[in-house]
């Protein structure tokens, strides 16, 4: 790759990024949404609004959830944002790698709002690649292309795609899921990753039986934390044992 | 449900504002940790078991048409798939398409 282009030339290359499997996967996600919205009693401009404002599938569904219990407002931010903190660790794993250190603290908060699982696993795959001055660039022109376009799918496709048949719908919801399995263990470099991997694997299910709704929370901050010990337990005793030899 | 312009500020309130604070708590812890801190490492493994944490119970409890699939059927695939993916030499294009190939015969198969 050429590293004479400049930030446009770069904004467009992550622009690029929205043909591509992750991309499509999502976007079959949130014709399932606009379905869901329609279904309801939201109305068109609720569901779009929700996409672009929101830009977190889950929290999108709770909120829906939370309105159709007729939940106060107070009780709806709630559930949201609890189901929003895990943004917070996401976003500060991918800043440091992102920003340099002139990057003005504003278009960071800006750019954080496109953030979300998808674009999170793109930039963990795709950052390293991208010369570090023009790493904003890209993932500026990736995350804004991709909440644009999905907000443009739920604006259009409300109200025309009802339902996918049983087999095609079951097919698009496993995407999701297989797809973050082998793109962020093919992203890996440290093994801390691939430790956590295993790790939340299995805490996820778990905690959802034994704590269900704090299951994301403790299986994220709990099972992290211990991958994050069992990884400096090793890279203690690979470094003793250097210093020994 | 109330009137219209009341669900654009729950919208807001409870939908942009709750999400996107956590969103900018994370700039600012991240703007403090250097590449390669020690820090670093555990806001990673955090953030990477949340997500599988989440992808995991994806599989597990989902929603919709595949809450009527055996659970067997759906770790069957994923587990077949990511082993095949390990044995072909990691592309992600393997990781997706095995799983969803064994899925997709498996509820073909079952169907009543």
């Amino acid at each position: 790759m050429s590293s004479s282009r400049g930030n446009l030339g770069w904004f467009f290359t992550g622009m690029r990024g929205i043909v591509s499997l992750p991309a499509f996967i999502l976007m079959t996600s949130y014709v399932g949404f606009s379905a869901f919205a329609l279904e309801s009693g939201m109305t068109r401009g609720e569901a779009v609004a929700m996409t672009l404002g929101i830009w977190a599938l889950p929290a999108q569904m709770i909120l829906i959830g939370t309105m159709l219990s007729n939940a106060h407002i107070a009780a709806s931010f709630l559930a949201v944002t609890l189901s929003s903190i895990r943004m917070m660790p996401m976003v500060a794993s991918i800043m440091p790698e992102m920003r340099t250190k002139k990057t003005p603290l504003p278009v960071l908060l800006f750019l954080s709002h496109f953030i979300a699982i998808t674009s999170w696993v793109f930039a963990s795959r795709h950052l390293r690649d991208v010369p570090k001055q023009y790493r904003v660039a890209f993932f500026a022109g990736f995350g804004m292309t991709l909440t644009l376009t999905n907000t443009l799918i739920v604006g259009v496709s409300y109200g025309v795609v009802s339902q996918f048949p049983p087999v095609i719908a079951g097919a698009l919801f496993m995407l999701t899921p297989v797809y973050f399995i082998s793109s962020i263990w093919a992203s890996a470099v440290q093994p801390v990753v691939k430790i956590a991997f295993v790790i939340g694997i299995v805490a996820g299910p778990t905690f959802a039986l034994v704590a269900p709704g704090f299951d994301v929370l403790i299986a994220g901050i709990g099972g992290g934390s211990a991958a994050y010990l069992i990884d400096r337990h090793r890279r203690r005793k690979a470094h003793s044992k250097k210093e020994a030899a | 449900m109330a009137d219209g312009w009341w669900t654009y500020v729950v919208i807001i309130v409870a939908g942009f504002l709750a999400t996107d604070i956590w969103r900018w708590i994370g700039v600012l812890i991240g703007h403090r940790l250097n590449e390669d801190s020690e820090a670093l490492y555990w806001v990673r493994a955090v953030a990477t078991a949340l997500v599988m944490a989440v992808t995991a119970k994806l599989i597990v409890f989902p929603t919709g048409t595949l809450a009527h699939s055996p659970l067997w059927l759906r770790l069957a695939a994923a587990g077949v798939g990511f082993a095949v993916f390990l044995a072909t030499g990691k592309r992600v294009a393997v990781g997706v398409l095995v799983p969803i190939a064994i899925l997709i015969t498996g509820l073909l198969f079952l169907q009543p």
